[in-house]
């Protein structure tokens, strides 16, 4: 699947530059442009007023740099407040979410493989339960899953965020439709031949050819992971566990509710720190940003 | 491929020994919690389906998903028709630095709902966000962004503005495995960009609409971070049924309602499960016609 969509992915631009290079519209090129400045003037904002302290915040256009740059007494103070709670926060988040991410991965290969290669009793039915639980909303199951955790006394501990991540049904589905093509038959058959168990086919054979489609699930739950605010919301109370998200907004809510006084300075620190937040993530991204493209397209064409 | 055909179960176990465990147990657990009522006196007592009718009396939980249905009807068509449009122009050869627009539009994908709603917040704020800067230099009064009328629509912007980006992406790797050889053709019988994207595109990308759609429904529904990041600019406007997640959380985290924030959970899911359902078979029989 992926092979022959990178093929056409990068044969077919060319071919199309040529033809309708000379077609090229200023008309659409100027209406993107209006909608790329709506996405991205609000970052833009975001950095700016990381630059500044909270009194040139109110004082000066929210738009332009102020006369003083503090930005780097910002990203001091973000670190440094509150024992550099902040500093823990950013690392509970990558904490959690390479964990929930690397083994949602994990999990979803496994099973999808298992599905798309074997023909056991059962299989459509069991996988078709799994598709049909895409739908149930994680927020809607969060508050059960926290009544079931505090039963076993399993709030506020890392694994009340971990192991609810590790379930990813979509996950899974893209990794079946994955695995159907991107393992050939003939190849578990001469695996076989060769006398190799099941698992160590798996292991040694159709991991490597599974590997783009896992990258896509790993990012896919990467980022779900790394934005949640409502699981770590309810099931943590010690603010030395929480990941950035929670962090940030416990920071605002403190913010809001002083206004000036003692707790306006934490506007800045809310402002900086949602600003260093979102930098690993969108360097991600950018970086690996073609294995969207392959898993993404395999899920949605034939979905 | 019988005598291997057992070892399938060794590949799925683990996953569906997780799934059982963090997401058929809890809303068994769920199921079985909202069939229960708390009281006073005599601890908690069985209560059969008396959480439901009254969670379908509940005119603030009605208001909650009446509100994200309105939500749904105007974000949703609004945000998916931004998308496709950002897809269809990328995909179209007609536009100068095509990979500048599509990293661009897909980075707020990048950036968390809370820090989007933090964000956000301070730009339509009445201090010092730019729109009310803007419109003191200009003598108008600051937009009221954060007032009743306009709270709803502010809330779609935000989140419009987490999801095109993601959702034209989706569109976009559906485009481009569309085979090539379609347009050519169709460009040799002399149709032009238009026409190939009206006549060949948007057909080729009905599966793909439809995923992005669902991914829609369960989104909106579940609408939480952004209501409760605003509920603290804006308390008079956002009270806690303003979304039924809100609402839920509220019950079981301030109102120790836990039996009857169960039943709202589990109703919740179930009006999406349908949603979803829904969406599927109109479009379903849509496309058979």
């Amino acid at each position: 699947m992926t092979g022959t969509l990178e093929r056409t992915g990068t044969a077919a631009p060319a071919r199309h530059r040529k033809s309708l290079a000379s077609r090229r519209s200023n008309v659409l090129t100027l209406g993107m442009l209006a909608l790329l400045v709506y996405f991205l003037l609000p970052l833009f904002w975001l950095g700016v007023a990381s630059t500044k302290s909270t009194e040139d915040l109110f004082s000066t256009f929210g738009l332009w740099f102020a006369g003083d740059l503090n930005l780097f007494t910002n990203i001091k103070e973000t670190f440094t407040y509150g024992d550099g709670v902040y500093l823990r926060w950013m690392l509970n988040t990558l904490f959690y979410s390479l964990v929930s991410a690397g083994g949602a991965a994990f999990l979803a290969a496994l099973g999808g493989y298992g599905f798309a290669k074997y023909r056991f009793r059962g299989n459509n039915a069991l996988f078709g339960l799994v598709l049909g639980s895409i739908m149930v909303p994680t927020t809607a199951l969060a508050i059960p899953t926290y009544l079931l955790f505090s039963k076993v006394g399993m709030v506020n501990t890392p694994l009340a965020i971990i192991l609810p991540s590790l379930v990813s049904p979509f996950g899974l589905y893209l990794m079946r439709i994955y695995a159907q093509d991107a393992v050939p038959d003939s190849l578990i058959e001469a695996g076989r031949i060769d006398g190799a168990g099941e698992m160590s086919i798996f292991f040694r054979l159709a991991l490597r050819s599974l590997a783009p489609g896992i990258i896509t699930v790993l990012l896919f739950t990467l980022v779900a992971t790394w934005n949640n605010y409502f699981l770590p919301l309810i099931m943590l109370n010690d603010p030395d566990l929480y990941p950035i998200t929670v962090g940030l907004a416990a920071w605002s809510s403190q913010s809001a509710g002083g206004g000036s006084g003692s707790t306006g300075e934490l506007l800045a620190l809310v402002v900086t720190g949602s600003m260093l937040s979102i930098i690993p993530l969108i360097a991600a991204f950018l970086l690996l940003q073609r294995y969207w493209q392959s898993g993404l397209s395999a899920g949605g064409v034939k979905g | 491929m019988n005598t291997h055909a057992k070892s399938g179960y060794l590949f799925v176990a683990p996953f569906l020994l997780v799934f059982a465990a963090m997401l058929v147990a809890p809303l068994a657990y769920a199921a079985y919690l909202s069939l229960f009522r708390e009281q006073l006196i005599g601890g908690t007592v069985f209560a059969g389906f008396e959480n439901y009718t009254r969670a379908l009396q509940d005119d603030r939980l009605m208001d909650g998903v009446l509100r994200v249905a309105r939500f749904f009807v105007i974000q949703v068509p609004l945000m998916l028709a931004l998308s496709l449009a950002s897809a269809l122009a990328i995909d179209s050869g007609l536009l100068r630095f095509a990979k500048v627009f599509r990293l661009g539009i897909f980075i707020p994908y990048a950036v968390p709902a809370v820090v989007a709603t933090l964000m956000w917040g301070y730009l339509y704020g009445p201090d010092f966000g730019p729109f009310a800067q803007l419109a003191g230099k200009l003598g108008l009064p600051a937009p009221p962004f954060l007032s009743d009328d306009w709270m709803l629509g502010s809330m779609a912007n935000i989140v419009t503005w987490e999801f095109v980006g993601y959702n034209m992406i989706i569109l976009y790797a559906a485009l481009r495995a569309v085979p090539h050889d379609l347009y050519e053709a169709a460009a040799v019988d002399g149709a032009g960009a238009w026409r190939i994207a009206w006549s060949i595109k948007i057909p080729a990308l009905r599966p793909a609409l439809l995923l992005c759609l669902i991914f829609s429904v369960i989104g909106s529904f579940q609408l939480f971070a952004e209501p409760q990041l605003l509920q603290r600019l804006a308390p008079s406007v956002i009270d806690s049924g303003y979304t039924p997640n809100l609402y839920a959380y509220t019950l079981a985290f301030t109102g120790q309602e836990v039996n009857y924030a169960a039943a709202v959970s589990f109703l919740l899911g179930a009006v999406i499960v349908v949603a979803s359902y829904t969406v599927l078979f109109v479009s379903g029989r849509r496309s058979r016609s």
